[in-house]
């Protein structure tokens, strides 16, 4: 059992459950795995090959758990081609889904830095100076550049802005009607399990049971589910598909090194507001160089606003709320943000290594599907559509192994399903995205270059840099801010952080000149109050933590604590005895903690570890 | 079958008391803002309702739980989803609007009639089981005119527990004021009882119980009646929800005295 496997004494007896396909994670991946097998069962009512062979004279037998508390609770305001979706509901009507709307407009702006806070390189000043200069002859107003085109590989012209959240109720909706797949949220998956290499199904977490995993009040061991075939489509912090890799490692030269955080909020516009429904910015700049952001305006005055924090921001105390907070001040946006209110907030990691970071997508028993199999698109900045297409893939390859008899070997998942995904467009958009961002770790102006070089020649030129473990893309606190800061203002704030004062990132930000925000207690409020008002955090009684250091020793010599800063809920702070601590009931399972955090006790994998989990958020609006 | 009970459960569905709740006034009256948006959850006092006659089947062999619920179809579907992994029982789903802001006595006439048509009932042995309030649209007197609608005479509201006697009478706990309960003892059944929050915590998913509860779940949506609530003419002048109000300040290093004091004198505002 490997070191992120929750270890259980080998006395406890566990029920255990065969079903013919169990499914993990309901996101827009195994939304198009189980539309379309449903489909296939339903085709021809009585075939053979559908039937189960767990419960014979039934259909097969499907289920599907998902750790949320709800299928709504997906978090992301999202712009999707909607390609393949489209391909699975031709008849779509968008108005049928709460908050769609067709792609009406589409722009890219690049942010000038308005406060002279932002970490800008000279390059990029002299860039931004020329900008300034020749305002009468740019398109520049507000402090943004509107560029004069969207590079067709970001355009999303006749796709569809959605809420994920929204999406996946409308998709688990039109699922249970069918009767064909049971949907089982609020309940998480603690890890595959295995017969040698062969998965033959998954356990269920432990519930009644302390924050250390020990049994509690009314204590009910995590059920073992037995399968013949696992499908793995929890994401990419999910306890299975993690499990999976600890176990079978990664394919050859592959590794997970490229992260970001997307936080967001859904925001009521002021009712004058001009924007339209279906207007979809992309924007880049500010609040640092590396930090990109949209906003996409949704029917009924509804807009999505975020930004995404990638890995390699080298800088050890981002702080994705706050950044987001200054990103909506900028004068381009506040002017239609401003009186606006918080309707909904929350937090994502995104896994964003594409082909780079591909673990293996099928084995004996199992098959990934998904943003955890390596999925999303980073050149078109695009992972639903293509999640949805390897769900239904996946799909069509299982109708096709039952009808042929053939078991749901490796081979067999191989030649059907993996040789599916390579012979499609979504493979042929990985391969082209596979190197467009290796030159961001290097600098904002390598990234870009590479991107343009990527995205302009379909992957055929680009640059081929190896991008390091998301640990070693950070730097040390004290060499980070040297430009920036004397080493006695760092100390201080080390200091006041570790008195229980001000948060470090709070004081690092505001002595390199970031103003305080200034709430309004409506859009701009406190992180703790965005918990209740956007994001309506809560966890289930009797689970087990699900963020552990694994180290404790390796915490108490950080000096970054990046995972507290990055902690998108703030359920991570400063604990006593330098080993920060875990709040479960904050926790909006982003897994950023994941990869925010400098130490690393294998020089691989950070020291961190994020197990399955109950709980998050409780927001269907995101 | 000495001692088992017919036990209905009238439980609907509401948004997540976590939401942000906003009444607007639409076409057909009041309505919450969004509200086919929000989550649903099973409402929270008439849940430990269910948690709680789950809990007395399970003590009295030969009993039987019934939840009757009303909802948009979709809406129900999905509270399913989660409601149904906690304990067995069968789904007896009404087809319903959306809202809490309906006619009490409209909405209990739907109630009676459909539990008065659920086959196989015995009447002789039933208790029918609903929360005493809502999360968020509590008429307060729904339960009560569902049990005069099917004569139920004996009805006890905000009840936290019930004792069931060897001789088939039970004893009830009612909340009184003063954090005190009133302890009644009712012959036997049929009896009406309105739960407050009961004493059981929430049970444990369960996939088992899941897999069992979605037998009938699905067949009960399919053929879930349609009904139109007949508001009699009526007309709203206002509703409202309970207030929340939320005063936030950064501070540090305050006495907890103060921190106290601070905090009666904002309640008392």
């Amino acid at each position: 059992m490997s070191e992120a496997t929750p270890e259980f004494p080998q006395e406890i007896e566990r029920q255990e459950m065969v079903v013919d396909i169990a499914c993990v994670g309901f996101g827009p991946a195994m939304g198009g795995f189980l539309t379309t097998l449903t489909r296939e069962m339903a085709a021809n009512p009585g075939e053979v090959a559908m039937e189960s062979k767990a419960a014979p004279g039934m259909p097969l037998q499907v289920l599907c758990y998902e750790r949320a508390d709800d299928i709504s609770a997906g978090v992301s305001g999202v712009v999707t081609r909607g390609k393949a979706i489209r391909e699975s509901f031709p008849e779509l009507n968008p108005s049928e889904i709460p908050m769609a709307v067709p792609v009406k407009q589409e722009k890219v702006l690049y942010l000038l830095d308005p406060i002279g806070a932002s970490r800008r390189g000279f390059i990029l000043r002299a860039g931004d100076a020329a900008i300034r200069a020749l305002r009468s002859l740019l398109p520049v107003e507000h402090d943004a550049l509107d560029l004069p085109f969207t590079p067709e590989f970001l355009q999303k012209h006749g796709g569809l802005l959605m809420s994920v959240g929204q999406f996946n109720q409308w998709v688990g909706g039109h699922l249970m009607t069918t009767g064909l797949a049971q949907v089982w949220p609020g309940t998480p998956v603690s890890t595959a399990l295995f017969d040698g290499k062969a998965v033959v199904g998954v356990r269920l977490a432990d519930q009644g049971v302390d924050r250390q995993g020990n049994p509690d009040a009314c204590y009910m061991p995590g059920m073992d589910v037995r399968a013949q075939l696992t499908v793995v489509g929890d994401g990419p912090v999910g306890a299975v598909g993690r499990s999976i890799n600890e176990k079978l490692g990664m394919p050859n030269g592959h590794a997970q090194h490229e992260w970001a955080v997307g936080m967001k909020i859904a925001v009521e516009l002021p009712e004058d507001t001009p924007l339209e429904a279906g207007t979809v910015w992309h924007m880049f700049g500010y609040p640092e160089p590396e930090i990109f952001g949209f906003l996409y305006v949704h029917p009924d005055r509804l807009a999505s606003v975020g930004i995404f924090v990638p890995s390699w921001l080298a800088n050890p105390t981002r702080s994705s709320y706050r950044y987001l907070q200054h990103f909506m001040e900028h004068p381009y946006l506040w002017r239609y943000l401003k009186d606006g209110t918080m309707r909904s907030w929350g937090a994502k990691s995104l896994q964003e290594s594409g082909l780079s970071g591909e673990p293996f997508l099928a084995g004996d028993g199992f098959a990934r599907i998904g943003e955890g199999s390596g999925s999303t698109n980073m050149l078109t900045g695009s992972g639903v559509d293509e999640a949805w297409a390897t769900g239904v893939q996946l799909a069509e390859a299982v109708a096709e192994l039952l009808r042929a008899g053939k078991p749901f070997s490796r081979e067999n998942l191989e030649a059907a399903y993996v040789q599916r995904r390579r012979a499609s467009w979504v493979n042929r958009g990985a391969e082209a995205a596979k190197n467009a961002r290796t030159g961001f770790h290097i600098g904002m102006g390598h990234g870009l270059a590479g991107m343009a070089v990527a995205g302009l020649t379909s992957g055929k030129l680009s640059l081929n840099r190896k991008i390091p473990p998301a640990h070693k893309q950070i730097d040390k606190l004290k060499k980070f801010y040297s430009a920036r800061l004397k080493p006695e203002q760092i100390q201080k704030a080390i200091s006041d952080a570790a008195a229980g004062g001000r948060s470090l990132h709070d004081a690092l930000m505001n002595a390199c000149g970031w103003p305080e925000i200034e709430y309004d207690g409506k859009l701009l409020v406190p992180h703790q109050d965005a918990l209740l008002m956007g994001g309506k955090v809560q966890a289930a009684s009797g689970f087990a933590d699900h963020v552990i250091f694994r180290n404790p020793q390796l915490c108490v010599t950080c000096e970054e604590r990046t995972c507290i800063a990055m902690c998108s809920g703030q359920a991570i702070t400063q604990g006593e005895g330098s080993v920060p601590a875990f709040d479960r009931e904050k926790c909006v399972h982003c897994g950023a903690c994941l990869w925010n955090c400098t130490q690393s006790p294998d020089g691989e994998n950070s020291n961190i570890e994020f197990r399955a989990g109950a709980g998050g958020l409780h927001s269907a609006e995101n | 079958m000495a001692n088992s009970f017919h036990i209905v459960v009238c439980a609907s569905i509401v948004p997540d008391p976590l939401q942000t709740l906003e009444p607007i006034t639409g076409p057909t009256g009041p309505g919450l803002k969004s509200e086919m948006n929000l989550p649903a959850v099973l409402d929270p006092w008439a849940a430990c309702a269910l948690y709680e006659a789950a809990s007395l089947a399970t003590k009295h062999p030969g009993s039987k739980v019934w939840l009757v619920s009303m909802g948009p179809k979709a809406k129900l579907q999905q509270v399913m989803m989660t409601v149904a992994q906690k304990v067995p029982f069968e789904l007896v789903a009404v087809d319903g609007p959306i809202g809490g802001f309906t006619d009490a006595h409209a909405t209990a006439a739907v109630l009676a009639e459909t539990i008065a048509a659920i086959p196989g009932l015995d009447r002789e042995h039933l208790l029918l089981f609903g929360g005493w309030e809502s999360a968020s649209r509590g008429a307060g007197v729904t339960m009560q005119i569902i049990g005069e609608r099917l004569e139920i005479t004996d009805q006890f509201q905000g009840v936290d527990q019930i004792t069931i006697n060897n001789d088939g009478s039970f004893t009830i706990l009612e909340r009184v004021e003063g954090g005190k309960h009133q302890v009644s003892t009712c012959a036997g059944t049929p009896a009406l009882l309105g739960w407050a929050t009961g004493e059981l915590p929430e049970p444990r998913n369960n996939p088992q119980v899941g897999m069992a509860n979605m037998r009938g779940v699905m067949p009960a949506l399919q053929k879930a009646k349609s009904a139109k609530l007949d508001a009699n003419g009526l007309s709203y002048v206002s509703v409202s929800l309970p207030k929340q109000r939320r005063e936030t300040r950064l501070v540090k290093d305050m006495p907890e005295d103060e921190i106290a004091r601070e905090i009666v004198q904002w309640i008392a505002e």
